[in-house]
């Protein structure tokens, strides 16, 4: 797997690779980038905000309550289009539980007046 | 049938002037437009100068006109509340340059216009920053500035006040006449009149060959533009031509009558079917620069807060005003390029007599002034303090480059022509002119229309069909990514 | 007229923080902001990223805003006044506005604090060849669109800039229903962060063209195309390779501009670099009593040092309201090899410290960050890697000041 480090504005071109089992870092220049590399190699992880539609117009935005797995990004977002939320909300509410089965759930970033448009 | 004593065809300052003309007699009159608003087409990017008079030959139309035309705007813009300013003209010439200015001189005075050669000195104390080997200029005091479209909305409102109609998004696509009428079929309805104005610009061979009149040969040339920041204002005074040559005035660098400064236009022949795309070119603006640097020092092409081109469709080398022989009751007016703006109001009085006199139209006692129309950045802090105690809206500033107010917009959207989209309420009010080009006010001024148009944010347009700003709403079809 | 210790012209990030900053000298204070809430552009940001430095944790946009927005609002010395667009300034600092609500505001104030933001540099601004279509948006426009209306400009976009705000608008597209071709960047480096190329661009398969520009847009009502061509050393681009590339949407991510308009005709020294005020370690401009802080004073990247900017500044504005605004000699601060810009530009002598920001011009590698006072060197910082979208702080002793001030690179 190729991919750049964003520990710093260096931004090193990372290629990881996994030997007998051991997963391996090349193209580095420090070990908070050998670190990152494994990271994304074993268990890439990903914040999502997003926006939810309201009935009647308008949205909330909303963000992962944490990362999680980057595999699961494009499930979640499929979710969260389904969305038609109907009532109000504050900001830090939960507004959808463990959202598409990822374990994590979607927040609200802001609060939501329901009836009253942006 | 809905049968109209005129009916003319097309929205552009010189179609707009006949209506408004046409609405001071007691008559029935209608004018189709086929795009979303006036002032669309050649009225809607020129370089918006009142000419003196003195570049067409003697014994024109064009001169004629131009010469009658100029000499109607002092008052005519100001009983119609458009920005105009008399700031004299120059046609700056080079040492060799001398007896072409003095060709122009004689033709000046030969149409009866106000024109003095000026020295070196004298022509620096009208314009300090003229270029350092300008040795003399042609100086005419009456040429002026006015802003085309809004000479052009206020003529149709205007006329839609004093009873005329204007309706939008209405192309002809055919025209016919049985008998004393004429039938007028656009894509929605079918009109019947008495009497056509074919006023359509840059497609007036088109519609004149619907009637079987004969289909002139256009010539379509696009021009490229600069508009400078206001804080530009002060590099130029008066209108600065360069020499005329085949092709035209040539490249100007001129105030606007908004308090912009303009550069342009260049000169390039396209086909009828590239004719009011508009596309502007790096070559064009290159031409521009340096046509600009040539006249004036200081011209900060940096301070460039749009570029854009512009149509003008000539036919031969005068302007065709006339009825056809063919379909009496037919009236033409083709090839109505420069000076055709200067040249509108003379051309709208012309026509509406000529249109009287055949049909017998009678003139009102008087016609409904526009009422004056409130600009935020034009009034003083007690008008602001009392409008916004009047209406809130007249306090909320919503384009903050040209200090424009939600009251000004809402008034935009619901005045005699009203502005539907985007682009129309920039074209009245100048919400998005400014300096960050709508970048700040764009979704606020869209928001104001889904409102008062009652229409969804989706449907909200730049212009014409199909423009739709922001057409979608978020995750509308998500598919996969 | 109502007279205030401190008026704050801008309710964003940089106002809110001068409120607080003000606030804790105890002046009274009014923010005069134009939307019809506090925290500016921040409502419409609804990414994450936010407020790592400052608070510690990750917020988004309008999370961020709302943590500021709830303690001014709470504050009784502080009068917000919404909806409010300032239309003069003077010197003498009186400030004019006018609100739906309030309808024209007259105010005095002992000290003023600029904090108005900064705009997007537009598609006329930079000459954008070709027909004049619906399509074209500056990336904050079509974030206001999609983040605060809902709306989506279009289903098949090109982005032309591959600064922050163009990444992100990047995956916002993306996440929300649109196909993004491409995203290009005139120069042959980004400006954007590293994370934001691989989390915007690079997660969702979205190609990312250095040293490519747009050529020309095609469309009559709505936008059909863009061509595209590679540029020179001279960023000219080279047409013989010009390419097209059908879309909907052209997204301008082109640069921003400090919104310093209010300042025309008043005496205040500009900085042709930033194109924002001139100010000393107090944020205090070239006029006395009137500060500057935030993004229209120089763009920066992170809202994290707005806010410890404005509050510099807001605190600073307080004191010099109540006279005591310590204010000695100063010596001037200069960019020398390979440094854009610094900031404050004018330090005065004393005690304490004072952290000077810094633009590098261009990507350097290994090289040093040298700040020099008359001929002694104040301070000398290896680095790895420096980028011109990045801003660097250094930090130095004002008791070890001799004389002028440069923040350079070497060897």
């Amino acid at each position: 797997m190729e991919t750049t480090c964003i520990m710093c504005p260096m931004g090193c071109a990372l290629t990881i690779e996994e030997q007998d089992g051991v997963v391996k870092v090349r193209g580095n220049t420090c070990p908070r980038g050998e670190k990152y590399g494994v990271n994304e190699y074993v268990d890439p992880k990903r914040m999502v905000t997003t926006l939810l539609k309201v009935k009647g117009g308008g949205v909330l935005s909303v963000k992962t309550s944490e990362p999680f797995r980057k595999a699961q990004v494009s499930a979640v977002l499929q979710a969260a289009a389904k969305v038609l939320l109907d009532r109000s909300y504050k900001a830090g509410e939960v507004v959808v539980k463990d959202v598409a089965g990822s374990g994590v759930d979607l927040i609200a970033t802001a609060d939501l007046i329901f009836g009253e448009k942006a | 049938m809905n049968v109209y004593d005129v009916i003319v065809i097309g929205g552009g300052v010189v179609g707009t002037a006949v209506l408004r003309s046409l609405a001071a007699y007691k008559a029935k009159v209608l004018l189709l437009e086929k795009s979303s608003d006036v002032a669309c087409g050649s009225s809607r990017a020129n370089s918006g100068i009142v000419h003196a008079g003195y570049d067409a030959e003697s014994g024109t139309k064009k001169a004629y006109f131009n010469v009658k035309g100029a000499a109607m705007f002092p008052s005519l813009t100001a009983e119609l509340d458009v920005p105009y300013q008399k700031v004299g003209s120059l046609v700056a010439a080079r040492k060799e340059g001398l007896s072409a200015l003095e060709v122009l001189r004689d033709r000046g005075v030969r149409n009866g216009v106000k024109v003095e050669i000026l020295g070196r000195d004298a022509v620096r104390a009208l314009e300090p920053n003229i270029a350092d080997d300008i040795e003399y200029a042609l100086y005419a005091p009456e040429a002026g500035v006015v802003s085309p479209y809004q000479l052009t909305i206020a003529f149709a409102d205007h006329a839609v006040t004093n009873g005329a109609e204007v309706r939008l998004e209405e192309k002809v696509i055919a025209l016919s006449k049985e008998g004393a009428l004429f039938s007028v079929r656009t894509e929605k309805e079918v009109y019947a009149a008495r009497f056509v104005v074919n006023a359509a610009g840059a497609g007036a061979a088109e519609v004149n060959a619907l009637i079987g009149e004969e289909p002139y040969q256009e010539t379509h040339a696009v021009g490229d533009y600069y508009i400078l920041d206001h804080k530009e204002a002060g590099v130029v005074r008066t209108v600065v031509f360069p020499l005329p040559d085949e092709r035209g005035k040539g490249i100007l660098v001129a105030p606007t009558a908004d308090g912009n400064v303009i550069l342009g236009p260049t000169s390039r022949k396209v086909p009828h079917e590239e004719a009011e795309r508009n596309a502007v070119t790096a070559e064009g603006l290159l031409a521009v620069r340096e046509g600009a640097a040539r006249l004036m020092k200081g011209v900060n092409v940096r301070s460039a807060i749009r570029v854009y081109a512009g149509t003008r469709t000539a036919v031969g080398g005068d302007f065709i005003i006339e009825e056809s022989a063919k379909v009496p009751g037919f009236y033409m007016l083709l090839g109505i390029c420069s000076p055709g703006l200067t040249s509108a109001p003379a051309i709208g009085e012309y026509v509406a007599e000529e249109a009287a006199k055949k049909l017998s139209l009678e003139k009102k006692e008087k016609m409904i002034p526009l009422p004056k129309a409130f600009r935020f950045r034009e009034s003083s802090a007690e008008e602001i303090a009392a409008k916004a105690k009047e209406d809130p809206a007249f306090g909320r500033i919503v384009c903050r480059c040209e200090k424009v107010t939600e009251g000004e917009i809402v008034r935009a959207v619901h005045s005699p022509v009203p502005a539907k989209t985007v682009d129309a309420v920039k074209r009245r009010v100048r919400a998005g002119m400014g300096r960050c080009q709508g970048g700040f006010c764009q979704p606020r001024v869209m928001e104001i229309l889904s409102r008062e148009l009652g229409i969804p944010m989706t449907a909200v347009r730049k212009g014409d069909a199909g423009s739709e700003i922001a057409p979608y709403e978020v995750k509308d079809g998500y598919e996969t990514l | 007229m109502k007279h205030f210790d401190v008026v704050i012209i801008g309710g964003g990030p940089a106002g809110m923080a001068a409120a607080l900053g003000a606030r804790e000298e105890g002046a009274s204070v009014a923010i005069l902001e134009r939307d019809v809430r506090l925290g500016g552009i921040l409502n419409q940001c609804i990414h994450n990223g936010f407020g790592l430095h400052y608070f510690g944790e990750e917020l988004t946009g309008p999370e961020y805003a709302a943590r500021f927005r709830e303690k001014v609002l709470a504050d009784r010395g502080v009068t917000v006044y919404l909806e409010a667009m300032v239309l003069s300034l003077t010197e003498e600092r009186n400030v004019t506005a006018v609100s739906p609500t309030q309808g024209f505001i007259e105010l005095s104030a002992g000290s003023i604090v600029l904090a108005m933001g900064c705009r997007e540099r537009s598609a006329g601004a930079i000459g954008l060849m070709g027909t004049r279509p619906a399509g074209i948006y500056t990336a904050g426009m079509a974030q206001r669109l999609s983040n605060v209306g809902g709306f989506l400009v279009g289903k098949e976009a090109v982005i032309l800039g591959s600064g922050d705000i163009g990444l992100i608008m990047a995956r916002r597209m993306t996440s929300e229903g649109a196909k993004v071709k491409l995203v290009m960047e005139i120069m042959p480096f980004s400006s954007g962060l590293k994370r934001n190329i691989v989390q915007c661009l690079q997660d969702y398969d979205i190609p990312l063209r250095y040293s490519t520009t747009v050529t020309r847009v095609t469309g009559k009502e709505r936008l059909t195309g863009v061509y595209i061509a590679p540029v020179d050393e001279k960023l000219q681009p080279i047409l013989e390779k010009e390419e097209y590339v059908p879309c909907d949407t052209l997204l301008l991510s082109v640069g921003l501009i400090p919104e310093n308009d209010l300042l025309t005709g008043m005496d205040v020294e500009m900085s042709p670099v930033t194109a924002g005020a001139v100010v000393d370690e107090y944020r205090q401009t070239s006029v006395s009593g009137i500060f500057s802080a935030g993004n229209v004073l120089h763009v920066h990247d992170l809202v994290d040092n707005v806010s410890e900017e404005a509050f510099i500044a807001g605190k600073s504005a307080a004191q010099y309201a109540a006279g005591k605004l310590s204010q000695g000699e100063c010596v001037s601060v200069a960019a020398g090899e390979g440094v854009r810009y610094v900031l404050p530009q004018r330090v005065h002598k004393g005690e304490g410290k004072v952290r000077l920001y810094f633009r590098v011009n261009k990507v350097y590698r290994g090289k040093s960050v040298v700040v020099r006072s008359g001929d002694e060197l104040l301070k000398r910082k290896k680095t790895m890697v420096l980028a011109p979208g990045e801003m660097q702080q250094i930090e130095i002793e004002k008791s070890l000041i001799k004389g002028d001030i440069s923040v350079a690179l070497e060897e």
